[in-house]
């Protein structure tokens, strides 16, 4: 185990990156905080698996017997390095149709559907 | 049959990928294929259904026939496969269709993107309601969630869309980004993510800092998608704008996965180390579930923007149906189990009408349809007014048996109250919806010119009439919801599927091939006299509100009383609320998510 640092940084990220989609200026910047967030559960991930001194879990150049790190974990944050790749395309797409619409990235000049 | 089970999630998969795949492909063809494929998948989940039924624990199928090790090692990815999950799995795929049928003569130039989207919706929504693996509930959400965004903003040339697909967007991910930290928080503890495997080695255990965090994330982050208040901003952007088709299908079933979700890992994870907390959480529970069905229906009676209308309608009955699940005992999952499809057959049928409104009419605003139900074939209004009548429960119609159901289990933990927040709601929002119906189609109440707005875009060139088809579709979810309830047998089935859902051990040794302990009693439900009286009472209710809507146009008793402004001062200020800002809905649900969290470390 290496401590509870890198559960304090998952957080830590998570927050920062919460804070930066709720006080965004601009769509692009709202984004990126967004995938900031996302990336804090990488890191939770990785945490939750890993054990010091343990090997990589690739057992083509060691014997067998070797105690390797948790590789499930490790498939589990590829797969969200996946979703999350995905979410921030959509958005970037969404946002880059709005600017063609509208010419501003300013969520407060947005004016969606009111009533 | 199991074995069959994942073709339920490829089959849509497939089909899309070969859609996208053949971009210069005609109309016909593509709209065949996409209608074929999720036609296929409606039989092999009604089969699913019946087969499971037969069962006494859950079938099961590990992908690529990686089963448990004898010693009690599991490295594959089950499925587990239960009545009330294949049915929501039922319930998508026929929404899926009829949404397929429609669209049919609803755009003039779809693509195949369209379809091809719905496709793996659906493919991510069954996946996920037949899961028995956390990660990959995770993973078919995400996939069902991003191309829920997708369709919303499909109509890329217009604002509106795009701005309800990005809060709806980015609230959502929030959600996902907890829920996965959830999920990850679970593995950590358990090394486990088969949902059986993990329900196990949490039972033995009293309750600690982990399993209530994890808890309030993985309840957190499904109740954004079930848009319980505080969640729930995005749902009314988001669906007023999404083209029709895929607003009848999220209505109709992607906010009661939220509950379902719930729902399932309340019954298969928590359940050991919660239940003696059971109190507790449920009291934590039903207060987000009637605050958002009250919140709801208030406002879905001041909307005129008859989306938003239908929008807070659903949360509304979304809140109803949470009740029955945050009751977590047996009945209240059969009660909800028993609402989610007849009000969701119900609302996704008046979004038809809607669309078919829109479709001719160019608008969906009350008060720019004054008057113009004419223009409608005449059916539509009796299809609109019986959608209305079959949310208000009237017996033994609609959400009739459901609401009676879970009013009876509330009672049975000492919580016979909800009544007063079934009756409140569902007036409200059936109301609302005849009052809607009265201006339209028989131009009662008064009218005001307004600017009529965007609407019109969403059919370039609307032809002269209503295409049959799109009526078959509104009669075809309008009947089934009104007739679900009314399947004879229905009431002891759902509820022994429910006692199933609910019995952990059964559930856990059937996933892990372990010997099945006996299964639980299931205790008979029955609608008593009192329920048929309070379901007329409720229509009624509706009625009369209505008209006084309509003759008034204003709530009499906002009028009457001396507080009168204030009431409306705050109905005003809670409008303002749902402000279209995303920071604030962001906001509002981390709220959310620390009251949970706050809420259930004090209940624990």
């Amino acid at each position: 185990m290496i401590g509870v640092l890198p559960y304090v940084v998952c957080v830590w990220v998570l927050l920062i990156g919460i804070y930066g989609v709720v006080t965004s200026r601009h769509l692009i910047h709202l984004i990126v905080c967004l995938s900031v967030a996302q990336s804090s559960t990488y890191i939770l991930l990785l945490a939750v698996g890993y054990r010091k001194d343990f090997a990589a879990p690739v057992f083509i150049d060691i014997p067998r017997k070797t105690q390797a790190v948790d590789p499930v974990v490790q498939a589990l944050t590829l797969t969200d390095v996946v979703v999350g790749a995905t979410v921030t395309a959509l958005l970037l797409a969404i946002a880059v149709q709005m600017h063609k619409r509208l010419h501003t990235l300013d969520p407060d000049e947005l004016d969606p559907l009111r009533d | 049959m199991e074995e069959l089970a994942p073709l339920t999630v490829a089959i849509p998969f497939g089909v899309a990928a070969l859609l996208v795949a053949s971009v210069p492909w005609r109309r016909t063809p593509s709209d065949v294929l996409a209608v074929s494929a999720a036609s296929a998948t409606l039989v092999l989940c009604l089969l699913l259904v019946l087969d499971a039924n037969e069962s006494d624990g859950p079938l099961t199928s590990y992908l690529g026939g990686v089963e448990p090790r004898a010693d009690d090692v599991v490295l594959g990815i089950a499925m587990a496969i239960d009545p009330l999950g294949a049915a929501l799995a039922t319930l998508a795929a026929v929404l899926i269709v009829v949404a397929a049928l429609f669209t049919w003569r609803y755009f003039e130039e779809p693509g195949p993107v369209f379809p091809a989207l719905m496709l793996v919706f659906l493919g991510g929504l069954v996946g996920f309601s037949l899961s028995g693996d956390l990660f990959n509930m995770f993973v078919f959400f995400e996939v069902m969630s991003v191309s829920a965004y997708a369709l919303t903003a499909y109509r890329i040339d217009r604002p509106g869309p795009l701005q309800g697909g990005l809060s709806f967007a980015v609230v959502n991910t929030i959600g996902a980004i907890m829920i996965l930290f959830g999920i990850a928080l679970l593995y950590g503890r358990t090394g486990a993510l088969n949902l059986a495997q993990v329900g196990d080695a949490l039972a033995g255990e009293p309750v600690d800092g982990l399993v209530v965090v994890s808890f309030a994330l993985l309840v957190g982050g499904f109740l954004v998608k079930a848009a319980a208040v505080p969640f729930h901003f995005w749902l009314a952007d988001a669906y007023a704008v999404a083209p029709t088709p895929a607003a009848i299908v999220f209505t109709g079933v992607m906010s009661d996965l939220g509950i379902y979700a719930i729902a399932r890992i309340y019954w298969t994870v928590f359940e050991g180390p919660l239940a003696p907390h059971a109190e507790e959480v449920r009291a934590v529970l039903i207060t987000f579930a009637i605050v958002t069905a009250l919140l709801g229906a208030v406002m879905c009676l001041v909307q005129e923007h008859l989306k938003r209308l239908l929008a807070f309608a659903t949360i509304s009955q979304i809140g109803l149906a949470l009740i029955g699940v945050a009751l977590l005992t047996p009945a209240g999952v059969a009660g909800a189990a028993l609402l989610v499809p007849a009000d969701g057959l119900l609302r996704a049928g008046l979004f038809v009408c809607l669309g078919i409104l829109i479709h001719r009419c160019g608008s969906v605003h009350e008060l720019s349809l004054h008057g113009r139900g004419h223009e409608v074939p005449r059916i539509v209004m009796f299809l609109f007014v019986a959608g209305a009548l079959g949310l208000a429960a009237l017996p033994p119609l609609g959400a009739f048996t459901g609401k009676a159901v879970v009013e009876e289990a509330a009672a049975d933990v000492g919580y016979g109250g909800v009544i007063a927040v079934f009756f409140v709601a569902t007036l409200l929002t059936s109301a609302a919806l005849l009052r809607a119906a009265g201006r339209i189609f028989a131009g009662w109440g008064d009218t005001e010119e307004i600017e009529d707005e965007v609407e019109e875009s969403e059919v370039p060139g609307a032809r002269g009439y209503t295409p049959v088809v799109m009526i078959a579709s509104a009669a075809i979810l309008i009947v089934a919801g009104l007739a679900f309830s009314a399947i004879p047998g229905i009431l002891d089935q759902v509820n022994e599927a429910a006692a199933r859902f609910t019995d952990r051990p059964v559930y856990a040794a059937t996933v892990l091939e372990n010997p099945v302990p006996e299964g639980r009693e299931v205790e008979s439900v029955h609608v008593g006299p009192r329920a048929v009286a309070v379901g007329f009472v409720t229509t009624l209710g509706a009625i009369a509100v209505a008209a006084a809507l309509l003759r008034f146009g204003k709530l009499p008793f906002l009028l009457t009383l001396d507080s009168g402004n204030v009431a409306e001062r705050a109905l005003v200020r809670l409008r303002r609320l749902h402000s279209g800002q995303i920071g604030d809905y962001v906001a509002w649900a981390i709220l959310g998510f620390a009251l949970l969290g706050g809420g259930m470390a004090v209940a624990t």
